[in-house]
Parts: structure tokens; sequence; C-alpha cells
């Protein structure tokens, strides 16, 4: 994991594995940015976000594109201490 | 292996410390990430606005960045993992044979696979019974 960005989970924009000048700037007005934001469906390439992260006693800052190359199980639920 | 939940990372941390690692052994291995915001989970299409959270969403992405599995379950009920296994096990050895074969209802690992073709159309119920769609 990179060193912790002080930042809140963010999609960048751009899929997985698409070149930096595909990424989106903040400087961007909303409404564009929403009418270019992928969504996620089976047979397309996953949007890619980046995140802070908790690993293994370390903070951290992951982005999904940097796991090209490899199977990722991306796996979201609905909380922390939750019961199932 | 990427969980993720709108909690912070540090609630992942009070987590960890305190349930998971008296149920994993030194704990789970993977990164878990938040997305407090739920920004990810809006454009993966598994966050609820009315509950704030996120639903058992599961994405099987191959090493070319391409989603090829989703399932999305509401809170309440837990997934199978060893369906997810068999998934990336399915995916695996498809993406091996460059999409030559295909693998039926059912299939598990050491099990036969078809090769679409011209020879195959029509004759499928001739290799593939419907038991075989069950373990």
């Amino acid at each position: 994991m990179k060193d912790l960005k002080i930042g809140c989970g963010k999609p960048t924009g751009s899929k997985v594995g698409a070149s930096e000048k595909g990424k989106k700037t903040v400087d961007e007005p909303e409404s564009i940015k929403e009418t270019v934001m992928s969504i996620a469906k089976v047979g397309a390439m996953a949007p890619d976000f980046e995140a802070p992260a908790y690993q293994k006693g370390e903070f951290g800052q992951v982005r999904l594109s940097d796991y090209l190359g490899k199977w990722v199980v991306l796996c979201f639920y609905p909380g922390d201490f939750t019961f199932v | 292996m990427l969980s993720v939940s709108v909690d912070s990372h540090f609630v992942h941390k009070m987590w960890q410390d305190n349930e998971l690692v008296r149920m994993v052994e030194g704990g789970v291995p993977f990164p878990m990430l938040s997305d407090s915001p739920g920004n990810i989970g809006k454009i993966y299409g598994v966050y609820d606005e009315d509950s704030g959270v996120e639903m058992r969403g599961r994405f099987i992405i191959d090493p070319d960045g391409v989603i090829q599995a989703i399932e999305i379950l509401t809170p309440p009920v837990g997934r199978n993992v060893s369906e997810l296994i068999r998934q990336i096990q399915a995916f695996q050895y498809v993406r091996k044979t460059n999409g030559d074969e295909a693998v039926p209802s059912g299939w598990q690992p050491g099990k036969p696979t078809l090769k679409p073709g011209p020879d195959l159309v029509g004759k499928v119920w001739e290799v593939w019974k419907v038991d075989m769609a069950f373990d």
C-alpha cells in the first residue's frame, strides 16, 4: 500500500488501465463529471478508484489499477461489526 | 481480495483487532478499504441512499481490469465462498484456453468443458446432462 494521503474513497473517473490523460481533473464542472463517470457492468473495464485502507497494522492508500495483472475480488459489505 | 465498506479505516482497525482476529488467525490479510462517502459504491451500483450503507456486492475482475462476474445481495444474507472460488477457477480456465472452451452450468475443475463451434450446435444435449448442473 502507498503512504496515506488524507482523503476519502473516490473514483478516479477513469477505467482501470486507462492512460493518465483520460483522467478527469477536479476543475471540470460537476455535470460533465457525472456524464463521463463510468458505471460498473459485467464484460466492461472496472471503474478505477482509490481509497484509504487498513491492512495488517498499517494505514495506506489503495488504487484498483495497482492490481492490473492480477485477479481481484472486490467485496462490498454493509458495515464493520454487523452480524452476517 | 479487497473489501470495502463505508466505515473509516480506523474502524476497520478496531474491527480487525477486536473481532476478526478471533475468527481468522492473525486477522484478515487483505486491505480493508474505506469508502466513507459511498462514492465508490455508487459507481459500482451497491450504495443504498436510504440506509447509507453498501449492499453485499462482489465483483470478479480479471488481470486486464475487466469485470467478469457480479453478485449483489441485500444485507441479511451472507455469500457462498465456495461458489466464488468455483467462478474464479472457471474464468481462469476459460482465459487459459483463450476462449476456445466454455464451461457449462455446474462445472467444477476436472469436469468436462464445451468447445463451441459448428459441430456442437444442437448437440449439447449429447454431451451435457441436466444432473451435471448439480454437484
